[in-house]
């Protein structure tokens, strides 16, 4: 194609002068306004909170079913629900966990935080930015409008076949299920690849790869575990739906197929997935170490290499899940070895943050308190994860409460306590506002003993014999006593995270005034307003040394040259950051909302009738190419009045 | 290492036993001698962690209420914006220590990586030749085991209660019928998959008599938590009396009242489903009740076996295990009476 564009207007002069750029940016960046410009909205901040507080609902959902479960697991034969009510809820529980609260929040965070932190104007596809969220909330929306009908998915959140096959799980419910991941797999690729083009190609002149905060690192190497995982557990959803839909034989032993390759295909995607979740904390970590032991994090480079090197193992150890379902010796050897492997560039990045402690002088906010809790939590399940790569050991404790207790020692200790660290450090920058302290300390204190008051005797209840995923255990077992110490101890975190509730409702109007950087912190969001201005900078910042605000002269250089009146940001080489060219930016737009529907109508259409591939199909024909119709690059050029 | 206080108090104190660590067999014992050194490792590694970051706490404090603390970050000349350059003396020693422990790492994964496979080898070493066999099948929500026997009139066929011989290696051949599930009895061994299409083997021995109460422990539909066992190690003697006597047919009634049991049982939809030799029903959709009588739980270990209970079960098993695959039967009092006597005989 090269049909002549129009030639630009020429350029207004160019003025040495802060209020007029201001103007400039405010009208270029401006939202639309109205219900239409809230859902055409396509800047990273407004998407990241959107993710953030759409993944945090889910979360207090989610919560609320793990409640349900602890009470009806209070006492021997209860019946606080029935079988088919209680599996529905544990399913409900996992899924949401996994795939509605942990991963989309931490893509939230990344997406908020990441073009701030490497001094850019917003994310490098803004549009396919709104698709992903859009396909993320409707395909939360499925999952939750079916259990609401009663067809909430029942098979546990890995659905493994021939149980959740159209034989043993008639219905629509696994359906559900597999459409809800197929939505929000799409929804984390869009974001994964949009989060590694951001950081190859928008980073702020002088900010080189060996530059880079340690939080983007990890929103890096973590985008690229999605890129790869997640198709592996699209080609599982898909076949499940296919043999549930069409009659396909994929998992159909009895006509060739194979049981366990769900497992394969379920679990490549499954253990990454919890590095996935994990390595982002480690990226929050590492920022709030560095923050409030008021020194550079130990060891730059080992805590870089020791993610990325997460990152590929990662990929190498998904058998560890099937020790129990009869592998050759060497091959349980092998994938023995490799999950052990993991736990040396865990064991270093921890080392070099205990080094970041004992070198530097703690400065004992809030945000710490949740990092050193996470040192013992995440620890603890760190060692329950040796023994369950064990495959001696995994084959007794397998599938037992033992496990229960050790995932959640590694997720909610590894990924919960982060970014409950991070909510208190980077609220001030999202909202303006403080946290309060003293609702602070008691949010913290009453969820550590709650957690652990919930989930340290269930180690022993796994030990005792008690399976995950009963709705219920008779008396002579004896499991009572730790259940119900179980039980207290959810209620304790429940009330926890109302006080976390309470605290943000009550700081988000009377909440301290943060000014732009309380913390004193090094990285570049801190040195814009709070919360950011739409257009993140007035002057886009450069960047001479890791811990970019510590390090920066006093007269440190800002971009100049990239037009303010157009949604111009700066592009930069991959490797050095050296500026390379200018880029224009889409502005705001309702074509990703109607893309996501039209997505939605064919995930959706298809559980019921194969016509929904035909009805979908044209749908986004029509969408897509309305999203991609050429269009001038700018509208008209603004011509604000300058100001007097 | 071998008994903590607190395993202690939970053994006492809790009711129900530590029971993985409770060897009752060599299978479980070497698993048990793995399982202490990978607790001690844990015990040690945690304690140093936890120890590390709270003396890093006590050590010192940077910065007051009021102010914002300075920061030590890599030198930038001397124009850097208040960020103090790091003592490269102690980033060194620092960096040996950090070293120090990644080696130690490697060092105890190392350990623990031959512990464990050494752990595999002894217990491949168990397997035994002059193994007992018997076959495990899964079903929604019940097991059915077969002592199996060159000669094929010699197999047994019963469900959910497996009796074994002290002293003598068992090996499980394990298949499912429909979705999978998991062996496990935690005293006697480790856990094996059932799995439709394939078939695993599992070891087990008991080295003294006992009674053990086994579950399925992957999760396979509704009734997931009420798919139990009992296993019952005995001398080989009271094993080859109770085999002798399960591969028995049924004895056949001779009270008029357990003569019209048999009736209803044959004549009504119990037939369809369940089979008792030495009569016409050989149906085997629900557990074979030959010896139904002999055993001590109902349903699959999730009732203990009474004429209330048995009543109750068939009445209304939909109330007593919900979703479970047998269904509710509307029986006059006299035939339902008449059953039960019938049932109760099936010793």
């Amino acid at each position: 194609m090269s049909a002549p564009l129009p030639t630009p207007p020429e350029p207004p002069p160019v003025r040495d002068d802060e209020a007029w750029e201001r103007l400039y940016l405010e009208r270029t960046w401006a939202p639309k306004k109205g219900l239409i410009g809230w859902l055409s909205e396509v800047h990273h901040t407004e998407i990241g909170k959107r993710y953030i507080i759409t993944a945090f609902v889910f979360f207090l959902l989610g919560g609320i079913e793990a409640l349900l479960m602890r009470w009806q697991l209070s006492g021997p034969e209860k019946q606080v629900m029935g079988p088919d009510l209680y599996n529905q809820v544990f399913t409900m529980h996992g899924s949401t966990m996994m795939f509605l609260f942990a991963v989309p929040m931490m893509e939230g965070v990344g997406l908020y935080l990441v073009p701030l932190m490497i001094g850019t104007r917003n994310a490098a596809f803004p549009r396919l930015n709104a698709f992903g969220y859009w396909t993320y909330l409707i395909g939360g929306l499925l999952l939750y409008g079916g259990f609401l009908l009663n067809v909430g998915p029942d098979a546990g959140w890995f659905s493994y076949v021939p149980l959740a096959g159209p034989q043993y799980s008639p219905g629509k419910r696994v359906d559900i299920w597999a459409q809800m991941i197929t939505f929000t797999e799409l929804a984390g690729l869009a974001g994964a690849v949009n989060l590694i083009v951001t950081v190859f190609k928008h980073r702020a002149p002088g900010m080189s790869l060996n530059r880079m905060p340690l939080f983007v690192w990890a929103m890096l190497v973590k985008s690229f575990m999605v890129v790869f995982a997640m198709p592996a557990v699209m080609v599982a959803s898909t076949s499940l739906a296919m043999d549930r839909l069409i009659g396909t034989h994929f998992f159909n032993a009895a006509e060739g197929g194979d049981a366990l390759l769900w497992q394969h295909l379920f679990w490549f995607f499954g253990h990454p997935e919890v590095y996935i979740i994990f390595i982002p904390a480690l990226g929050m970590l590492s920022s709030i170490l560095a923050v409030f032991t008021r020194r550079q994090v130990f060891g730059y480079l080992p805590v870089v290499l020791s993610m990325v090197s997460i990152g590929f193992i990662g990929f190498g150890l998904w058998v560890h899940h099937m020790f129990a379902t009869g592998l050759p010796q060497l091959g349980q050897s092998f994938f023995t070895a490799a999950s052990l492997m993991v736990a040396l560039p865990s064991g270093v990045q921890i080392f070099c943050w205990l080094a970041t402690l004992w070198g530097g002088r703690l400065w004992l906010k809030l945000p710490l308190y949740w990092v050193l809790a996470f040192f013992a939590v995440f620890v603890t399940g760190g060692l329950t994860g040796v023994m369950l790569g064990t495959y001696s050991v995994d084959q007794q404790v397998h599938d037992t409460h033992f496990v229960v207790a050790h995932f959640h020692y590694v997720l909610i200790g590894g990924a919960v306590f982060p970014l409950f660290g991070g909510l208190y450090y980077w609220f001030p920058k999202i909202t303006g506002r403080m946290l309060g302290e003293r609702l602070g300390k008691w949010n913290f204190w009453t969820f550590f003993l709650g957690f652990n008051l919930t989930f340290f005797p269930l180690h022993f209840l796994g030990m005792m014999g008690m399976p995950r995923r009963v709705y219920t255990y008779g008396v002579e077992r004896g499991w009572q006593p730790l259940n119900l110490l179980a039980t207290v101890g959810a209620v304790i975190m429940a009330v926890s995270i109302t006080l976390l509730l309470v605290n943000i409702f009550w700081s988000l109007k009377r909440g301290e005034v943060a000014g732009n950087d309380p913390w004193g912190a090094d990285t570049l969001e801190w040195g814009t307003t709070s919360p950011p201005p739409s257009y993140n900078f007035l002057h886009l910042p450069t960047v001479r040394g890791r811990y970019a605000r510590w390090t920066a002269a006093e007269d440190q250089p800002v971009v100049t040259g990239v037009r303010s009146d157009r949604k111009e940001v700066l592009v930069t080489r991959l490797l050095d950051a050296a500026p390379d060219h200018r880029a224009e930016l889409p502005g705001p737009t309702l074509w990703p909302l109607w893309v996501a529907l039209a997505t939605g109508v064919m995930f959706i259409m298809v559980i019921f009738t194969p016509w929904g591939i035909v009805v979908g199909g044209v749908l986004l024909f029509i969408t897509l190419t309305g999203w991609f119709w050429p269009r001038p690059p700018y509208k008209e050029e603004l011509a604000p009045e300058q100001p007097s | 290492m071998k008994r903590l206080p607190i395993v202690l108090w939970l053994c006492t104190g809790c009711g129900g036993g530590l029971r993985m660590l409770d060897a009752r067999g060599p299978h479980v014992e070497r698993l048990r001698s793995l399982w202490d050194l990978l607790f001690l490792i844990s015990a040690v590694v945690l304690t140093a962690v936890v120890l590390a970051m709270l003396g890093a706490l006590l050590r010192r404090r940077g910065g007051s209420k009021a102010q914002v603390p300075e920061v030590e970050a890599h030198s930038v000349p001397p124009d850097g914006a208040g960020a103090r350059p790091v003592d490269p003396a102690r980033e060194r020693r620092m960096g040996r220590v950090v070293g120090l422990c990644a080696g130690l790492t490697v060092a105890v994964l190392f350990v623990i990586t031959v512990a464990n496979a050494s752990t595999g080898a002894a217990l491949a070493r168990l397997r035994s030749p002059e193994a007992l066999e018997i076959q495990v099948v899964g079903h929604q929500w019940w097991w059915e085991f077969r002592v199996q026997d060159p000669d094929p009139s010699r197999i047994l066929v019963t469900a959910n209660e497996l009796h074994v011989p002290v002293g003598r290696p068992v090996i499980l051949k394990l298949n499912s019928r429909d979705v999978i599930h998991s062996f496990w009895v935690p005293e006697l061994t480790n856990k094996r998959d059932l799995i439709p299409g394939q078939q695993n083997t599992l070891e087990l021995q008991a080295d003294r008599p006992g009674t053990f109460f086994g579950q399925c422990y992957e999760f396979c539909g509704i009734q997931h938590a009420k798919m139990g066992f009992v296993v019952v190690a005995e001398s080989p003697e009271q094993f080859e009396a109770w085999r002798n006597h399960q591969l028995q047919p049924a004895p056949q009634p001779t009270a008029p009242m357990a003569q019209r049991g048999q009736q209803v049982f044959l004549q009504g939809p119990c037939a369809l489903c369940h089979a008792i030799s030495g009569t016409g029903a050989a149906a085997s959709t629900g557990p074979n009740l030959t010896h139904v009588a002999s055993r001590s739980t109902l349903a699959a270990g999730a009732l203990p076996f009474d004429r209330g209970h048995l009543a109750g079960w068939i009445l209304n098993s939909q109330s007593l295990k919900p979703g479970n695959n047998m269904p509710a039967l509307t029986l006059p009092p006299d035939d339902l009476q008449a059953l039960l006597v019938y049932l109760e005989s099936l010793k």
